[in-house]
């Protein structure tokens, strides 16, 4: 039986205290213990990005990321995106442009494109692209991808949104 | 894999190799190389789980006197977006452009891509160039105690350095580069991102008048570990840089680099791609 620790953090805007082994990756916290599923197990060594969440605002691969880790910090998943009124704008987007082909690396895609764009209101199309090196997509879906994430960019940069 | 029975999360440097001296102790900060070694089988935890990401002072980048200090801490992404590196050290800034993905960056740690003495460790390369130093921290007649090793003596073999099972990498240091330093960075992967390099180079120095000084050559994935390329530095110090220059610099990287055949390349190609990027990186040094 490996040692297991408390932890508490913040998880899509609400408290959570839990307790987790100590080798235990965020990813399984998540989706294991927390029963969020939406983050996904792709590669599980950080190659694929389908498990990319938001820690203190920035991006990382959750399956890398130890969950004792989480201690004391804000996280942000997939589920945590959804506004009041709906969806977030990058979700909105990927649906309008019809993005999503299996659909297994949207939460993850989804995530860093939400990154990117608030990291960086001026995005163009070619640093999404490299913004999103870390996303597989098996479908090789890209272009379409490529299309919802500029759209939100042009959008935040001309004030609409 | 063996039980933790122990899991720290140390505040001060102190705290932490105080601990680290009784032994049995894993260290990490992003756990990105550590979680897919543990995964694999590489690796394996050990009784102490050491979380050093809270150690206070061990972060962040300043300049000191002459000398820029880089924390151990400090993430690639930091590192890339660092307006002090981009204005003293463009090369090291130039290397975390190329590191990995944004999610990666954003996690690793500078010290843990040092410590985990990959031949291929992306922040290595530029870091020879600008002949840094490690700083290297161990609790010693009840005090912490610091030793300081040039990255240039720091790796023993692929995933073996000096660095004592005790002792902790807190900081980064090398002196501020001269005004007319000139530094470029060059690595090879099948694809633009996430690659474990084929091969890199780096080469910078002092170029005043059409003549280079001072030049620290080095080179990744083409030994046991990173390493400076001293026959390519001779053939190239203090001598007008012009097209017989580096026409020797290049015939002499065959005696520095001693690659070998693995599952991303062939010995035979990397010797063609470390002379490739020797005279692309010293093409771009004239034309600048």
């Amino acid at each position: 039986m490996s040692l297991e620790t408390e932890i508490k953090f913040t998880l899509n805007g609400r408290p959570v205290a839990v307790r987790v082994p100590a080798t235990m990756k965020t990813l399984t916290m998540l989706r294991e213990v927390l029963g969020l599923t939406g983050t996904k197990y792709a590669c599980g060594e950080g190659e694929c990005g389908a498990c990319t969440v938001k820690v203190d605002g920035k991006t990382l691969n959750s399956c890398l990321m130890h969950a004792v880790d989480c201690d004391g910090r804000e996280l942000v998943t997939i589920e945590g995106l959804k506004t009041p009124e709906g969806m977030n704008p990058m979700q909105q987007a990927f649906v309008d442009h019809g993005a999503v082909q299996c659909g297994f690396c949207m939460p993850g895609m989804i995530m860093q494109a939400d990154y990117l764009v608030g990291e960086n209101p001026r995005l163009t199309r070619e640093e999404a692209q490299r913004g999103l090196e870390g996303n597989l997509c098996r479908c090789t879906g890209y272009t379409k991808v490529l299309d919802a994430v500029a759209s939100v960019a042009e959008k935040k940069c001309c004030g609409r949104l | 894999m063996q039980d933790i029975k122990t899991y720290m999360t140390p505040c001060s440097v102190g705290e932490a190799v105080k601990a680290m001296a009784a032994g049995g102790v894993t260290a990490f900060c992003g756990g990105t190389d550590l979680s897919p070694q543990v995964e694999s089988g590489a690796r394996q935890y050990t009784a102490t789980l050491m979380n050093i990401r809270r150690i206070e002072g061990m972060g962040g980048i300043a300049e000191q006197g002459d000398s820029i200090r880089i924390g151990a801490l400090t993430t690639v992404t930091e590192i890339r977006r660092d307006p002090l590196i981009a204005k003293v050290a463009p090369i090291l800034a130039e290397a975390a452009e190329h590191f990995a993905s944004d999610q990666i960056r954003n996690a690793a740690s500078v010290g843990g891509n040092i410590c985990n003495a990959s031949p291929a460790g992306d922040m290595i390369n530029p870091l020879l160039v600008l002949d840094a130093e490690v700083e290297l921290a161990r609790w010693q007649d009840g005090a912490v105690a610091t030793r300081r090793v040039a990255m240039a003596d720091f790796f023993l073999a692929p995933r073996k350095t000096v660095k004592r099972d005790d002792e902790l990498l807190t900081a980064i240091v090398f002196k501020r580069p001269a005004a007319d330093f000139v530094g470029y960075f060059r690595k090879s992967g099948p694809r633009p991102a996430l690659e474990i390099s084929t091969v890199s180079v780096g080469i910078g120095g002092r170029m005043s008048n059409g003549v280079f000084r001072d030049v620290r050559v080095a080179m990744g994935s083409v030994a046991p570990t990173p390493l400076r390329a001293r026959n390519v530095e001779a053939a190239l110090e203090g001598k007008p840089l012009n097209a017989d220059t580096i026409r020797a610099a290049v015939a002499a990287t065959s005696a520095d680099a001693k690659p070998i055949d693995d599952v991303r390349a062939s010995a035979w190609y990397r010797e063609h791609l470390v002379k490739v990027f020797t005279e692309e990186v010293l093409n771009h040094v004239l034309g600048n």
